[in-house]
């Protein structure tokens, strides 16, 4: 007698997402439900949607959520944090959310060490508005704004926030991980858990890194693209626990 | 013995469930879906070129295992596995 053994999370909504075929997002939002699952905190989890190609996870995440501005969603979260401190409340935001046009929201919040919950996912070029370089492209990658790759003289270098973040004393948790091979994701998940498991222990600040693939703007097909995170990605933004 | 189930209406034919499966049961399908593309399929046996791309032609062969990797790289979520 055989039995079904992985089960749909029951914070995931059964729909169809509106991500391209092999997107990272898919993979992370699924993460995020196993986990609200897993510790059973639905009832009591906020999300903070951000703008970007995620910018509709509400649609898809079975509990609470709201959205904020390009770049504010540590801003909202950490007001929901302080008006509702029994509520489970973390961001989920790209790297032009995080950290082009909300560096100054991150680093501040990151610095007061609000006990929040930040999934920052890195897929080093903006998605939404059609593949233009981020501040986290790699050195020589091509982008629409950088069709020649990007050159350190014109755009200077990569930027790495969790290192920058690791520096600040209010820091408790951070991680970085990558969504390239069932292995990885295993790795992710965890990483994802002990997120949320500080935010409950009221640790403070933890922020997952989570490396993630744009197929459709690296110009690669899915399996390209997770062999190029595998052999170039990883190397300019080194996995494993930063802080 | 292990199977899994495709959902080829949600399947946007990433194919990166085909990279992972260790002993290459799942291939691409001939017909397209609703959504205009070819999605993943599962084939109980071997690979054959019969219905669907032998996508990874030689690879050792063998029953499905239920090992789950197919599931966990799904970005979608289309993949059940029973075992």
């Amino acid at each position: 007698m055989i039995k079904k053994i992985n089960n749909h999370p029951k914070s995931l909504r059964k729909i169809p997402t509106h991500y391209c075929a092999g997107c990272g997002h898919g993979l992370a939002h699924r993460l995020i439900a196993e986990v609200v699952d897993e510790l059973g905190i639905r009832e009591k989890v906020i999300a903070i949607a951000p703008v970007g190609c995620a910018v509709v996870a509400y649609d898809y995440w079975d509990f609470d959520c709201s959205e904020a501005a390009h770049g504010r969603a540590l801003a909202v979260a950490t007001a929901i944090k302080r008006v509702r401190p029994d509520n489970i409340v973390f961001t989920y935001q790209g790297d032009g959310d995080l950290a082009a046009i909300g560096t100054n929201e991150t680093i501040h919040a990151a610095n007061r060490g609000e006990n929040l919950t930040v999934i920052f996912i890195n897929n080093a070029v903006y998605g939404m508005t059609g593949g233009q370089m981020a501040p986290t492209t790699l050195l020589q990658q091509k982008t629409a704004t950088t069709p020649k790759g990007r050159d350190q003289k014109l755009h200077g270098y990569p930027l790495k926030i969790s290192e920058i973040l690791a520096l600040l004393p209010g820091v408790k948790y951070i991680e970085r991980v990558s969504l390239h091979s069932p292995q990885e994701i295993t790795k992710a998940k965890r990483a994802i858990k002990q997120a949320f498991t500080n935010q409950i222990e009221g640790l403070g600040f933890s922020l997952v890194e989570v490396l993630s693939s744009c197929p459709t703007y690296w110009g690669l097909s899915p399996n390209q693209a997770l062999s190029w995170m595998r052999e170039v990605m990883v190397k300019e933004f080194p996995l494993g626990r930063i802080k | 013995m292990a199977k899994i189930k495709i959902d080829r209406e949600k399947c946007k034919g990433c194919l990166l469930c085909v990279s992972v499966c260790p002993k290459g049961l799942i291939t691409q399908a001939e017909k397209l879906n609703k959504k205009g593309v070819k999605p993943a399929q599962f084939s109980r046996r071997a690979i054959s070129s019969e219905g669907g791309t032998p996508l990874k032609a030689g690879k050792k062969g063998g029953a499905c295992l239920g090992c789950s990797l197919c599931a966990v790289i799904c970005p979608d979520c289309c993949i059940e596995v029973w075992k």
